[in-house]
């Protein structure tokens, strides 16, 4: 006769008179394959824990996205947000949907012209651009969203000894009517610092002003800030068109979407919350419609949309690493992730799904990882089936900024896989090794020998 | 060291304790090794039963028991000494 799958006993205290008034489902079904290829077979072959990225999410996501936009407004351009991940293979998914390369640093720069993406379809984002990034992004045709007037009057400075003219955007922040206001990215507008910037630019003769930026903020959950922010944009562009004589190309409304996570301390899922593509397509796309620019000049749209297209498209595998009974009774569990690779695990509370077969009994647990710290804490409260070490988990919708604010801390960074859209697996970035961390350390030599 | 004898538990893996008022839920596992527990079965024959009917190897089951009688400890419902 065959055995029974065994599950760990648990015993868990019912909580009388505290229905879940929202109804919603406390049971949900293990994630056992990613795209077609069985969870157990990725950690068995290429290690645990494991980032996984789907690019057939990445594809859907992006052609979503797409359709909110493109079916309201007729001229859209989305620009891929390096920063959020710059994985080549993810950047270059992104570029052959159609998307330009966003970047924020003489880094992320010669990355994207390295992926293949031509000069003149780079937006060079960011308060850091040395004088040597500026003079490569003039010479090469890049646009320059400028932060600041010591950036300006660097770029006026170039224009003296450089034959091509810069093509620049300025940012520009303001009050969207959402708490909190980012002031820290570009000129103000309510203040008059952005008309300064742009009559210096107009005036200097020798610089395209070609478009207007902003990026209101992160994870914004109101559409009608960035209507808001539109508005006031576009108003900037009519005026500038009626002082100057002189058509704004493009208007980039930045990123800062939300994507479906939910966040720590929020009453409601964030899958319930978020709103959807077509809700900021619809408040940018009234806004902009509607406003004081003249049709047969209406500016490209451009959206440097990261979080919202990647979130949902990465994985990250563990293992059990441990169970432990706290002294209060609560279950802590002791996976081999860390927040040194989940840095989102700060402010979200990640879904975590079993990778095997499990009953409707659950248990409250916090979830631990690996690290000896104390801070390393990757769910606070979270309901989990029983689980034995060995057993696998996979946190969900972890695809932004993980990949990039990583930190290499007591082990090494693992790799990460993107699953074709034929379900092939391919490593896209290799698991550091104990070589590839030393190679670059030296000791001075009277540290070379010691006796102990 | 035993269950306590007011302790009421159902087949199905519902408990009620009359002194306090509360009631657990067991899940599959924990309701055949509950009921071998409270037959006055030691240790060393409840993982002898559970070893022949479960695909479990003897250490983690001893660790699953160990924090199972870990939280009926916590809930009060063990008798460390006999009765008077």
């Amino acid at each position: 006769m065959e055995k029974k799958r065994f599950e760990r006993p648990i015993i868990k205290k019912l909580q009388t008179g505290m229905p879940n008034k929202f109804g919603m489902k406390t049971e949900y079904d293990p994630i056992t394959e990613i795209d077609g290829v069985p969870v157990k077979e990725l950690i068995a072959k290429y290690g645990s824990p494991l980032y996984v990225i789907s690019e057939k999410t990445i594809r859907e996501t992006c052609r979503e996205a797409n359709r909110a936009f493109s079916t309201r407004y007729p001229k859209v351009q989305f620009a891929w947000s390096y920063k959020t991940n710059y994985m080549n293979a993810v950047c270059n998914v992104f570029h052959s949907e159609g998307s330009w390369a966003e970047v924020v640093s003489g880094f992320e720069y010669d990355k994207a012209i390295a992926n293949g993406v031509p000069a003149s379809k780079i937006l060079f984002n960011g308060p850091d651009k040395s004088e040597k990034d500026l003079e490569k992004a003039i010479k090469h045709g890049s646009y320059i969203h400028i932060d600041h007037f010591d950036e300006l009057y660097t770029i006026i400075g170039l224009t003296a000894k450089m034959k091509e003219r810069p093509k620049v955007a300025i940012r520009v922040n303001m009050d969207c009517g959402i708490y909190p206001m980012w002031s820290r990215f570009g000129f103000n507008y309510e203040n008059g610092e952005a008309w300064e910037a742009i009559n210096r630019i107009m005036l200097s003769k020798k610089i395209d002003l070609v478009g207007l930026h902003s990026h209101i903020g992160t994870y914004i959950l109101a559409p009608y800030a960035y209507g808001t922010a539109a508005t006031k944009l576009a108003d900037l562009a009519a005026a500038i068109d009626k002082k100057y004589n002189h058509h704004i190309k493009y208007i980039d409304l930045g990123g800062g979407f939300a994507s479906k996570n939910t966040l720590k301390g929020a009453y409601l899922p964030g899958s319930d919350t978020c709103p959807t593509f077509d809700q900021y397509a619809d408040a940018i796309s009234s806004a902009l419609i509607n406003s004081q620019i003249n049709h047969e000049h209406l500016p490209v749209l451009i959206l440097e949309t990261g979080r919202a297209l990647i979130d949902d498209a990465g994985f990250l595998l563990g293992t059990v690493l441990a169970n432990k009974r706290l002294p209060e009774g609560k279950l802590a569990t002791i996976i081999d992730i860390g927040v040194n690779l989940l840095f989102t695990s700060f402010w979200y509370d990640h879904k975590i799904t079993p990778a095997q077969q499990f009953s409707h009994h659950t248990e409250d647990a916090i979830i631990y990882g690996p690290l000896c710290m104390n801070i390393d804490i990757i769910r606070e409260n979270v309901q989990l089936p029983p689980m034995k070490k060995g057993d696998n988990i996979i946190i969900s919708r972890i695809g932004a900024y993980n990949m990039t604010q990583w930190m290499q801390f007591i082990t090494l960074r693992p790799n990460i896989v993107m699953v074709d859209t034929k379900g092939k697996a391919h490593v896209i970035r290799g698991n550091e090794t104990a070589i590839s961390i030393n190679e670059n350390e030296k000791v001075p030599e009277h540290l070379t020998k010691f006796e102990l | 060291m035993k269950l306590k004898k007011k302790i009421a538990v159902s087949e199905t893996g519902f408990i009620f304790d009359p002194t306090t008022g509360d009631s657990f839920s067991l899940n599959p596992t924990a309701v055949e090794i509950l009921t071998l527990f409270k037959e006055g079965k030691t240790e060393k024959e409840i993982k002898k039963v559970i070893l022949e009917n479960y695909n479990i190897d003897e250490s983690t089951f001893e660790r699953s028991y160990l924090d199972f009688m870990a939280m009926l400890r916590l809930y009060n419902m063990l008798e460390e000494h006999e009765e008077k």
